[in-house]
């Protein structure tokens, strides 16, 4: 699936925890090239090691068994070269300190001069929209909002990988469809390539180049489809013929991986 | 099973530490003592040492050593000492007789009871109205938080001697000190427990049309369990301290305060050291039946 | 007679005054909080004074609120140094060594699984413990000074501290940490930027509890021996005496004391963890 030169390769990948009742087969056997400026959704029920492949990628799990690269590095050298922005789940903002001071901390810690934080500081707000809010506390904010600074946080020290977590599963629709907007147009503006956990149908067929579906026990991918839709991509084209017809694919997809389990 | 060995080596290291604290600390004593039984003491004389560390007098009299271990009056008694001492006080006495730590610990532990039971039910019967009664809410819930941050204790003594000379002296006024030392925590506790449900289960009692009875006896009551274990915790630790302290001030002959203060008078310090642990005991007993009672409650209401 | 009767009706205007007032429509303010509960004071301070003088209760038993407070104006030269001599000396200094000591236990007892599994209980089960019985022991050690005052509230306060501070440590989600992690970010990094202000309310509660603590400790350990100066032995003698307004003003310097001392522990914790929960009720 590569048109231009690969960024994330795994091969062979497998992970398996031993829990109380025995092991768990959360990734057997995944193999998967993400090329550079590419978006890739992760898809499938819960339970499909998701976001286990993506916590592999970040350092996070160790496989216990074959391989997976980072920009060419293993995945603990790259998270050391500080190669990736991770945006979880939640906002997980730090309530002691501001939106500024919340994306100032990536910074602080990779040692960046005051004066160079602050240029970057201003520059991912306007880039998330939260211009003028950076002396608000988190606990100030909506959720939709605080997400968007946990963004701007991954982004401030401009890495070139973005890894998302359901960065969006907490929030309502509307507040969604917005954010998925906004995170397409970063996507083109920065040429970022991005690594993204969903469970939504709609969301996964609106934002990617690349539709990983994957399936449970044990974790692995079933089907990966190539988006066809147009690079520029407004809100009502989720309307149109021709994403509907890659939603049906990834359902499809999804049933078989469903099947293939009973 | 991780923890349990944790756990064990933790104390073993306290225990270590405490032998190993026992050399400075008797060196000089034990010094004196040898040297009157006829050793050779580097240097000579107990004027001679008075300018040296204890390290140093260690580093030239190592022989010395097993002896800090074993004095009779030290400083700091070793914990095989304490141990001895406990048992003899204990097992090997009659429980009527002075010398019995059981004696003395049944002493304190009436009073301390006796105290918990009043302290307790009058705190309960006040965290009740509290909650049902705005007027009382707001008069005496802010005094009843402040008292927290004062030592009442201070008052351990004079509640001795003021009941003393009214006729009233024995167990009552110990356990008055105990009552008052466990009724504020758990007034503070029970108030916050039966105000534990939340406005949705409040709510859903309110669509059925439930009495205020109704309410607390199916919902704040059993909703409070866990917060009134956990203020009965610290109001029995709380209790036995003022029935300790209670015996401080008249000179009282039995309990395991009356125990402390006699052997700080006499410099007994194996008496102080089996006192003190014998103290530490009873908190742990008695805070771990609660802990006991707590569980078996908690798991019968289906809450742990 | 005629005071206990005035006793009985001012109980019962107050009560009175106190219903109008929380079923009236300012109830929830906070100025009316405020009265309901000094009205509430005022009144049993009051209906005292009034029994006590009644009733003719002689002084050895309960002297009259306005006994005490004359002997508290007429002696603040004594309180002042016993003030200074068991507070400022004892219980301050003790705290301050204690709790800082049990911080840094903690930063060490933080970087081990093993000895944060291992002395948790143990410190747990020595919080319990009436450590105020360690008083006499430490008399005898540091002499009839301030010292040995310092050193039980030292003691006392040690292992709450230390509990609560090792579990405040503890208080980070998974996601905090693996964040911290995906920016390579060091240990002492994570501590200073994560761990140590996650830790803050819980640190500040155990300060809050240790301030009555030290307190505690200090006038009990005056009971076992003190120099002649001090709110403990202060207590202890004039109690011998049957100077019993002398007590009560002592005992309302505590109350004072340890009020204050808790509040301004309070006030910082504002500051310090502003960001909270519950500080924003």
């Amino acid at each position: 699936m590569t048109r231009t030169s690969p960024v994330i390769e795994a091969e062979g990948l497998d992970l398996t925890f031993q829990t109380n009742d025995g092991p768990v087969h959360a990734l057997k056997d995944v193999s998967l090239t993400i090329g550079k400026g590419d978006f890739v959704s992760f898809i499938g029920p819960s339970g499909c090691g998701k976001t286990t492949f993506l916590r592999v990628m970040a350092a996070l799990e160790q496989p216990t068994g074959g391989s997976v690269t980072v920009n060419g590095m293993t995945p603990d050298e790259a998270r050391r070269s500080r190669a990736y922005g991770y945006v979880f789940q939640a906002a997980g903002l730090y309530p002691w300190r501001t939106i500024a001071g919340n994306i100032r901390l990536p910074l602080e810690i990779m040692g960046f001069s005051r004066k160079e934080q602050d240029r970057r500081v201003k520059d991912v707000l306007q880039l998330v929209d939260l211009e003028g809010f950076g002396g608000k506390y988190p606990w100030q904010l909506s959720g939709g909002m605080q997400q968007r600074a946990s963004i701007a946080r991954a982004l401030s020290f401009d890495a070139d990988i973005l890894l998302m977590d359901e960065p969006f599963g907490a929030l309502d629709e509307i507040v969604r469809d917005h954010l998925n907007e906004q995170l397409l147009a970063l996507w083109k503006r920065t040429g970022k390539t991005i690594a993204f956990v969903t469970h939504s149908i709609p969301e996964a067929v609106y934002l990617s180049t690349h539709i990983v579906v994957m399936s449970p026990r044990p974790g692995r991918i079933t089907d990966v489809i190539e988006s066809p839709l147009p690079q520029d991509r407004p809100l009502d084209i989720r309307d149109t013929a021709g994403f509907l017809e890659v939603a049906h694919r990834v359902r499809e997809g999804l049933r078989a991986g469903q099947s293939h389990d009973d | 099973m991780r923890s349990a060995l944790a756990v064990l080596t933790v104390v073993a290291a306290l225990v270590a530490f405490w032998y190993a604290a026992c050399v400075p600390m008797n060196i000089r004593g034990t010094l004196v003592e040898v040297e009157r039984a006829g050793a050779q003491v580097v240097p000579p004389g107990a004027a001679q040492r008075r300018g040296m560390g204890a390290w140093g007098l260690i580093a030239r009299n190592g022989f010395a050593v097993p002896a800090t271990w074993a004095q009779e009056r030290p400083r700091l008694p070793a914990p095989h000492q304490v141990a001895v001492e406990l048992w003899n006080t204990t097992a090997m006495k009659k429980i009527t007789s002075k010398r019995s730590l059981v004696f003395h610990g049944w002493v304190t532990l009436s009073a301390t009871l006796l105290g918990f039971v009043i302290g307790t039910g009058l705190g309960i019967l006040l965290a009740v109205g509290i909650v049902h009664s705005r007027v009382m809410d707001m008069s005496v819930m802010p005094w009843a938080i402040v008292s927290q941050t004062i030592p009442i204790i201070a008052l351990a003594p004079m509640i001795i001697v003021v009941m003393y000379s009214v006729g009233v002296q024995g167990i009552v006024p110990k356990a008055v000190i105990s009552a008052y030392l466990s009724f504020f925590p758990v007034v503070v506790g029970m108030v916050k427990g039966l105000r534990s449900p939340d406005a949705m289960q409040l709510d859903l009692l309110r669509t059925y049309n439930a009495s205020n009875a109704q309410g607390f006896w199916k919902l704040r009551l059993p909703a409070s369990m866990p917060y009134l274990f956990a203020s009965l915790k610290i109001g029995i630790a709380a209790s036995l301290v003022g029935a300790i302290v209670g015996e401080l001030p008249t000179g009282a002959v039995a309990g395991l305060g009356a125990r402390l203060l006699a052997g700080s008078y006499y410099g007994q310090t194996v008496q102080i050291w089996s006192a003190l642990f014998a103290a530490a005991i009873l908190a742990a007993a008695l805070v771990g039946l609660l802990g006991l009672i707590e569980r078996v409650t908690l798991r019968r209401m289906g809450m742990a | 007679m005629i005071l206990l009767v005035a006793a009985f009706l001012l109980w019962a205007f107050g009560w009175w005054l106190n219903v109008r007032l929380a079923s009236g429509p300012l109830a929830d303010s906070r100025a009316v909080q405020l009265l309901v509960a000094a009205i509430f004071g005022i009144t049993v301070l009051a209906v005292w004074e009034l029994l006590v003088r009644g009733l003719q209760v002689p002084m050895v038993i309960l002297p009259a609120p306005s006994l005490i407070a004359v002997r508290f104006a007429s002696s603040t030269d004594v309180l002042w140094a016993d003030f200074v001599q068991t507070f400022l000396k004892g219980a301050l200094c003790g705290y301050a060594i204690g709790c800082g000591a049990a911080v840094l236990t903690a930063i060490l007892v933080d970087r081990s699984e093993f000895l944060r599994l291992g002395l948790l209980p143990v410190g747990n089960f020595v919080a319990a413990l009436p450590i105020v019985g360690t008083a006499p022991i430490l008399v005898m050690w540091f002499g009839f000074d301030w010292q040995s005052k310092a050193a039980v509230v030292v003691v006392m306060v040690f292992f709450p501290m230390l509990v609560n501070t090792v579990a405040g440590l503890r208080e980070t989600s998974q996601m905090q940490r693996d964040l911290m992690q995906t920016y390579a970010a060091s240990y002492w990094q994570g501590f200073f930027k994560l761990r140590l202000p996650a830790a803050m309310p819980f640190i500040f509660n155990g300060l809050k509890i240790c301030t009555t603590l030290a307190l505690i400790g200090a006038i009990v350990a005056e009971f076992f021996g003190s120099p002649i100066v001090g709110m403990g032995f202060r207590i202890s003698t004039s109690v011998g005496q049957l100077a019993l307004d002398m007590v009560w003003a002592e005992i309302f310097m505590a109350a004072l004391a340890g009020t204050l001392f808790y509040g301004a522990v309070a006030l910082i914790e504002r500051s310090v963890t502003f960001w909270h929960p519950s500080q924003q009720g």
